[in-house]
């Protein structure tokens, strides 16, 4: 064994090891959260394009935090209602999702097709927490993974009171749609 | 091939190969958690204070909020005639008065605004400019404060056809300092500096540029309902010819869906700067009290999402 192997050998480990480190998550800061509210009197709806996300691949981890106030509604006075009198963003700045995919034996990041991914976490909002599991569906396609799910959120769940006034206004249940595009890491 | 050289080789593989794993291993779940918001968080970002107030008005005068870019407010004001009037007036609710207003978001800073008042047959011009805004974060600003301006034009019939008679004579203008801080949640107060100049005073004994000083509040009863007061101060010795008071109001705002109702008592019955500042007759002491009520509601005339423009 030359000693030309031995350094070749080393570095291609220890390259390897960080190779790994920096591929086995991927991250967004552009991802999307869009809700809709059907009510008698009107349809709302808001989007967050600032939405930002974590997935490690290894162990399936995923999170993801989306700034209240960076939700943009059509209009100005909605957009301050929901922050100042529902959201009170003031107090509770963000909304997160601690979860895990749990059918991560399902899901080739390294081949190009779509997989179902069932995701359990705890759902943040307004400073309550409640489980929640998702139903997402995770693209690969030409190395880029993005994720897409769909899920109904209960405003009373999460303390949010809507005053009898404009209950016709709001929505119950609001439906959440996510689209991420993910990037691996590099570090 | 020396022993001892491979065997340094091999444990050097292994040490680099066990701290790349370190990493792996004392990473909890907090720590992806710690990884996102530390990409994310951005100590320079300013975040700025919304809704240090309801709407435009605190009661009758402005307050430091401006309608965003693209927003058009149609503005309603009644102001009753007095309580003490006695129930043959119907305290004061045969008599009305009242001012239409339009105003428009230019800018997110910058509005401008008409109306008109059936008092005095009134019409009026102003615009409203956001020199600073309240702010936490990147940039600490303690307070907001608003520039104000506006025209009123009095379109009564001359009083004495018979002499020359100027059409400045119908003018007069008013300039304000808002300077307002959203102190907490609940509580906003504001402080407002105000310079009237009318163009003509009944004697020579009336000033023509009159300074007043300005202040009000408002307190969140609940997230919908606030308390509102305000208080014009009057530097004495500036109307003399006619018995004058300070303006002092008391309301709440209730605000639904697109629309906020200010309900109010108060011994002014005018509705822009000038009159209920610098012409308010009516005396508190005496049951002068006036009812009245403001009525806005917003129309979103055109917008665009901040993050979605970013991208281009």
């Amino acid at each position: 064994m030359g000693i030309n192997l031995k350094i070749f050998f080393t570095l291609f480990l220890t390259g390897m090891c960080l190779q790994a480190m920096a591929q086995d998550k991927l991250f967004t800061r552009t991802g999307t959260i869009k809700f809709v509210s059907e009510a008698p009197l009107e349809n709302i709806e808001a989007t967050n394009r600032q939405v930002a996300s974590i997935i490690d691949k290894k162990t399936g981890e995923m999170r993801v935090i989306a700034t209240i106030k960076s939700f943009y509604f059509e209009r100005a006075a909605m957009q301050e209602h929901f922050n100042e009198k529902y959201m009170e963003s003031d107090k509770y700045p963000t909304a997160s999702f601690t979860g895990r995919i749990t059918n991560l034996q399902d899901i080739n990041f390294l081949k190009d097709g779509k997989y179902d991914a069932t995701v359990l976490g705890d759902l943040t909002i307004h400073g309550v927490i409640h489980q929640q599991i998702v139903k997402a569906t995770i693209t690969v396609a030409g190395g880029q993974v993005s994720a897409t799910a769909s899920f109904p959120v209960v405003v009373q769940d999460y303390q949010i009171t809507v005053p009898r006034i404009v209950r016709d206004n709001i929505a119950r249940q609001v439906e959440v749609s996510v689209v991420m595009k993910y990037e691996l890491i590099n570090k | 091939m020396n022993k001892r050289i491979l065997a340094k080789w091999i444990s050097l593989v292994c040490l680099i190969g066990a701290l790349s794993i370190i990493p792996q291993l004392t990473q909890a779940q907090d720590d992806l958690m710690n990884m996102l918001q530390d990409a994310t968080e951005d100590s320079t970002e300013i975040n700025y204070t919304t809704a240090t107030f309801k709407t435009t008005r605190i009661v009758t005068g402005h307050s430091i909020e401006l309608p965003a870019a693209g927003v058009l407010q149609f503005l309603i004001g009644h102001r009753f005639g007095r309580l003490n009037a006695g129930p043959y007036e119907f305290f004061g609710l045969d008599q009305a008065t009242m001012r239409l207003g339009f105003e428009y978001g230019v800018l997110d800073r910058l509005t401008v605004g008409v109306g008109r008042s059936t008092f005095e047959k009134t019409f009026d011009g102003f615009g409203k400019y956001k020199l600073l805004r309240q702010s936490t974060g990147g940039r600490k600003m303690p307070v907001s404060l608003v520039y104000f301006t506006s025209v009123a034009l009095n379109s009564l019939r001359w009083a004495e056809p018979e002499r020359e008679n100027f059409f400045s004579s119908r003018l007069s203008y008013t300039h304000q300092l808002l300077l307002a801080r959203k102190i907490n949640d609940g509580l906003s107060l504001q402080l407002t500096p105000t310079y009237v100049h009318h163009n003509l005073v009944p004697t020579t004994l009336d000033k023509n540029d009159i300074y007043a000083m300005g202040a009000g509040f408002r307190q969140k009863i609940t997230k919908s309902i606030t308390i509102n007061g305000e208080y014009f101060y009057l530097l004495p010795d500036q109307v003399v010819t006619k018995e004058v008071f300070n303006s002092a109001s008391l309301g709440i705002d209730i605000e639904t869906g697109g629309h906020v109702f200010q309900l109010h008592v108060s011994n002014s019955r005018a509705m822009i700067e000038k009159m209920f500042i610098t012409e308010t007759t009516g005396d508190i002491t005496n049951g002068d009290i006036h009812f009245g009520f403001n009525i806005s509601r917003v129309f979103t005339l055109k917008r665009k999402d901040p993050a979605e423009k970013k991208k281009w």
